[in-house]
């Protein structure tokens, strides 16, 4: 049985054009059906305002749906109470692209990722040596030197952030990992430290993951199958070697073609 | 005569931890109508460079410690601030990373647009106008005539780059500096903006120092490459020579680790380390700490300097690793 399943998925936002005039219909997501494997990982694809990132945020149930569903492990989110629907969320985790955006100033290292333990194990409240720990392991699993666990994100590169923000992730023991653009903003060489480092804790974790990147060179590194969305739908699905080798849609077309390639 | 030539630029912060040597003795030309790519990791100098030469680095803590810019005869380092405002958004232009810090929120594009010609060029309002719907359209913006009186915040990243890009030819500049002109964007968007710089720059002749961290961009738009590395560069080449027999340990690292370029499967190539600290004096070769081919020879002693290897291939001598 697929882990996560979407079925019809749709959202619509209205858009107020004028006073008088009717609101008009945006499609952000629409009629969306896509079967994720548990300890796979899906490379979302597409031109930006396509709408991708909503598509994560309905799963991640930050977004109510207009129409169909999302079922995880054969239970129907929207099903679910919302403090069931808080309990769930800790299984899923979102990284974002901006790791100077996302995590607190005002936080230490030990901090922000205890917080995201505590939800997990409330119990390890009581034992501070435990979670210093927890919080130092977490930290090394993602290849931090945990003396820094007293630093604030500005002491570190944007590289390390976005380690931090993958261990904030983790910290909740997820099972599904929603990565929204997680190298774009970063140098090429840290690119490739942090693709390594997710491909790596993918396989030891078994994670299930969906990637959301518009740029195509990197997923096909990183992803089994590769979906591509073009104004709200999926238009193409497939082995990230196929749709690469041989993209159908000519949205992948257009994308494929647009990567710098060098040329000497 | 190069149209811009640099040398031996020093621009140094002085901050509580120390000097830090951001850019430390760079050289360069630009000769009239070509792209020069400048490429490094974050905080390797590149865009210190740029920055300095049009004086747009905070003073204190940064400081032009020494050498010279010559520019149409005149130092560029040494101008007065009212000379060098003739000759920013003039002269030479910028387009910056971000278009939403850059364009004035508050202000219509027209506004934004008329400015250089009626500051520089002391044209009226009417005839600005015009320029600036013609130069819209010349860029690719539909429907100019009437988008000309809308705000930033009505345009898409794209578009908004767009209007940067019209702002910075407008006044027909010599030369333009673009700093990581389509990091922000999509690859779609990239390459339409790279098409866009390319064709207005051969339309114009205009000069373009272009600062990137992507190789493969740089191979898409430059002519020459100065590939730079904690404050200096280590190799500096036609941009052919850069892809086709790089010489300096950095730049032969840099390029492995594009991922376009690795099989499946295997784990990526990343350059293991950290750039070095430059508060710190550095001795020999910067890289060589970072370096997969550095033996002992490499961090000792003075810097190594640049020697030519090749038709206008310059490359670091470092004394364990690079043969000459």
């Amino acid at each position: 049985m697929a882990y996560l399943e979407l079925e019809n998925l749709t959202k619509h936002f209205r858009r107020r054009t004028g006073l008088f005039t009717p609101p008009e219909i945006v499609k952000a997501v629409d009629h969306v059906d896509l079967s994720i494997n548990e300890g796979e990982i899906i490379g979302l694809v597409g031109e930006s305002g396509c709408g991708k990132s909503t598509l994560s945020r309905l799963i991640m149930q930050l977004l109510m749906p207009t129409e169909g569903s999302v079922v995880l492990q054969g239970k129907r989110l929207a099903d679910l109470t919302p403090e069931e629907i808080r309990k769930r969320r800790r299984d899923f985790q979102m990284i974002f692209q901006d790791p100077y955006a996302s995590l607190n100033p005002r936080m230490t290292i030990f901090s922000t990722i205890a917080e995201a333990v505590l939800t997990r194990h409330p119990d390890l409240g009581k034992d501070w040596d435990k979670l210093t720990a927890q919080v130092s392991l977490l930290m090394e699993q993602v290849g931090l030197d945990s003396r820094y666990i007293r630093k604030y994100p500005h002491e570190f590169s944007g590289g390390q952030r976005q380690r931090i923000a993958i261990a904030r992730a983790l910290a909740t023991e997820p099972k599904l990992i929603i990565a929204d653009e997680p190298v774009s903003a970063l140098d090429v060489s840290i690119q490739s430290q942090i693709l390594n480092l997710l491909r790596h804790l993918q396989r030891d974790l078994n994670l299930t993951m969906i990637f959301i990147t518009h740029d195509l060179s990197v997923v096909r590194y990183i992803a089994d199958r590769i979906a591509v969305m073009e104004k709200g739908k999926i238009v193409e699905l497939g082995e990230s070697e196929s749709v690469f080798k041989n993209p159908q849609s000519p949205c992948a077309q257009v994308l494929l073609n647009a990567i710098p390639k060098i040329q000497f | 005569m190069p149209l811009l030539e640099v040398r031996n630029l020093k621009t140094y912060f002085h901050t509580r931890e120390g000097v830090v040597r951001a850019v430390d003795g760079v050289s360069f030309d630009v000769e009239k109508g070509e792209t020069v790519g400048i490429v490094g990791e974050s905080g390797s100098g590149k865009s210190v460079t740029c920055y300095s030469l049009l004086q747009l680095i905070p003073r204190p803590p940064g400081r032009i410690e020494g050498g010279q810019a010559m520019f149409d005869g005149k130092n560029l380092l040494k101008l007065s601030e009212e000379e060098m405002r003739k000759i920013r958004g003039h002269k030479i232009g910028m387009i910056f990373q971000d278009p939403m810090t850059s364009l004035n929120p508050y202000m219509k594009i027209s506004s934004q647009l008329i400015e250089p010609l009626q500051l520089h060029k002391g044209m009226g309002k009417t005839e600005a106008l015009e320029r600036a719907v013609a130069e819209l359209d010349a860029v690719g913006i539909p429907d100019a005539k009437s988008r000309i009186d809308s705000y930033p915040h009505e345009f898409s990243g794209g578009m908004r780059q767009r209007v940067m890009i019209a702002m910075a030819m407008i006044s027909r500049p010599e030369i333009i500096i673009a700093d990581e002109p389509t990091t922000a964007l999509d690859v779609t968007i990239q390459k339409q903006v790279l098409d866009l710089i390319k064709t207005r720059q051969e339309d114009l002749g205009t000069a373009v120092i272009f600062i990137t961290h992507d190789l493969a961009v740089v191979s898409e738009v430059c002519d020459r490459v100065n590939v730079m590395y904690a404050g200096r560069f280590v190799e500096c080449a036609p941009v052919e020579a850069i892809f086709t027999e790089p010489r300096h340990p950095y730049t032969q690292a840099l390029q492995k680790s594009i991922p376009a370029l690795q099989e499946k499967g295997e784990d990526l190539y990343t350059i293991p380390g950290l750039p070095p600290d430059l508060t710190k004096p550095i001795g020999g070769c910067a890289f060589a700490p970072r370096c997969e081919f550095a033996v002992e020879n490499c961090a000792h002693g003075w810097q190594p300097k640049l020697v030519e290897t090749g038709p206008n291939h310059w490359v670091q001598h470092c004394r364990g690793c690079v043969t000459v």
